[in-house]
């Protein structure tokens, strides 16, 4: 099970890296910060599947024995759902654009407090588990799209209002889809989610 | 420590220190927006400004300092703007009107400053004045020349500035209460000129 030996992830975990620090350069940050959608929308997104993918080339013994010493896979859940609703706060994102120190922390949350945890929590997270993840995830989404849409007022000094209506849209579009692919998974897959709950914790991903 | 006890007390340990960095990250869960954040913040400790030269619509060259010993209202425009550039003229009209006869210009003075310096000459801002009936003196329109002093200026007023698809500018829109020791110490929202105008006449 020595994963990370293999010249697979270690090829794997190169071109993460490589990914991270292009998303780190100026030019792509500059470019993807730009726009609401694409702050909120592109860039925080990829952020936390760069964690999902860090953690899933671990060796699978490693993760647990990780998941053993943070208190197993609620804190791990808890701490994702902090780190992911804190970068939703408006002010948040402005902060990112206008600080230096929050664009930093923000690099280093969102992978390693959002997409790493959640990977460590997920195999060991019941169906019901799993669904509570992904239905406050969606829900969240949800509102605070249509708080972007509907708010009479600009919430991000550094974007345009349009930009917030846009970027508000996006979010319920992708709130439906994922809940109505979150749906269709329970019906096709033997009722049991998009990934089976499993016991020796192998041949899990997180989608 | 069993697994199960570990997983209660490092999960509350998450909670109590993520609470902790929402309510600092927030302002006591006051302010969720940047907006929000820099008015509270010039409730607590008002901000010194630059001494920044400006040049107004008669084509007078002054500083802002010169306003030191008297209180000012401030409010930031583009001479173009079709939208709430439009109603802040009225909203300044509004609140000059509010205040005493006899404390304006004495006591009391307001400026209007354009952030589009390459636009707006002193033609430009004279006549967005005539349209709200600003007198050149009570109330000046002014713009600040020198990019590198505008830059300073807008920033210790946490006035963010952006370009929008049609040619003008988007920015935080606020009426700017400066205190007779020349510090920003308060920040309203437009639709709040009757308050606004209220604190000034308690500060006279």
């Amino acid at each position: 099970m020595k994963r990370t030996s293999s010249p697979y992830a270690v090829r794997m975990g190169f071109g993460l890296g490589i990914s991270y620090l292009f998303l780190a350069t100026p030019m792509v940050r500059d470019w993807m910060e730009a726009s609401m959608s694409r702050h909120m929308l592109v860039q925080m997104p990829l952020l936390v599947v760069i964690g999902i993918v860090a953690c899933r080339l671990l060796p699978a013994h490693w993760q647990n024995s990780v998941l053993a010493r943070v208190g197993g896979s609620i804190p791990c859940v808890v701490v994702a759902l902090f780190a992911s609703s804190y970068w939703m706060l408006p002010r948040a994102l402005d902060a990112a654009l206008n600080d230096p120190l929050a664009e930093m922390a923000k690099f280093l949350s969102l992978p390693l407090l959002v997409g790493f945890p959640l990977v460590l929590a997920w195999r060991r997270l019941t169906l019901i588990g799993r669904g509570f993840v992904w239905t406050n995830f969606i829900s969240m989404l949800a509102v605070l799209g249509w708080l972007y849409i509907v708010a009479p007022v600009r919430v991000c000094n550094s974007y345009l209002v349009n930009d917030q209506e846009t970027a508000g849209w996006y979010m319920v579009i992708a709130s439906v889809l994922l809940f109505l692919w979150w749906l269709g998974t329970l019906l096709v897959g033997g009722g049991v989610g998009p990934d089976k709950p499993d016991r020796n914790g192998t041949g899990t991903k997180l989608a | 420590m069993s697994p199960a006890k570990r997983s209660v007390v490092i999960t509350s340990l998450v909670v109590l220190l993520g609470t902790g960095v929402f309510w600092w990250g927030t302002d006591g869960f006051t302010a969720l927006t940047a907006e929000t954040a820099r008015r509270v913040e010039i409730l607590r400790s008002p901000r010194p400004l630059p001494a920044v030269t400006l040049e107004d619509q008669d084509g007078n060259v002054f500083n802002l300092r010169d306003y030191r010993g008297k209180l000012l209202a401030v409010d930031f425009i583009f001479t173009r703007c079709t939208t709430l550039c439009r109603s802040m003229g009225m909203i300044f009209k509004q609140i000059r009107d509010l205040i005493p006869p006899e404390s304006l210009g004495r006591d009391f003075l307001l400026i209007s400053i354009s952030f589009d310096p390459d636009h707006d000459d002193p033609a430009s801002l004279k006549k967005y004045g005539q349209t709200y009936g600003a007198d050149g003196k009570i109330w000046r329109i002014a713009r600040v020349p020198d990019k590198a002093e505008l830059k300073s200026l807008l920033e210790s007023f946490g006035i963010v500035v952006i370009p929008d698809e049609f040619g003008g500018y988007e920015h935080n829109t606020a009426l700017h209460l400066v205190g007779r020791d020349g510090k920003l110490r308060l920040i309203s929202d437009i639709d709040k000129a009757v308050p606004f105008a209220e604190q000034v006449v308690a500060l006279l």
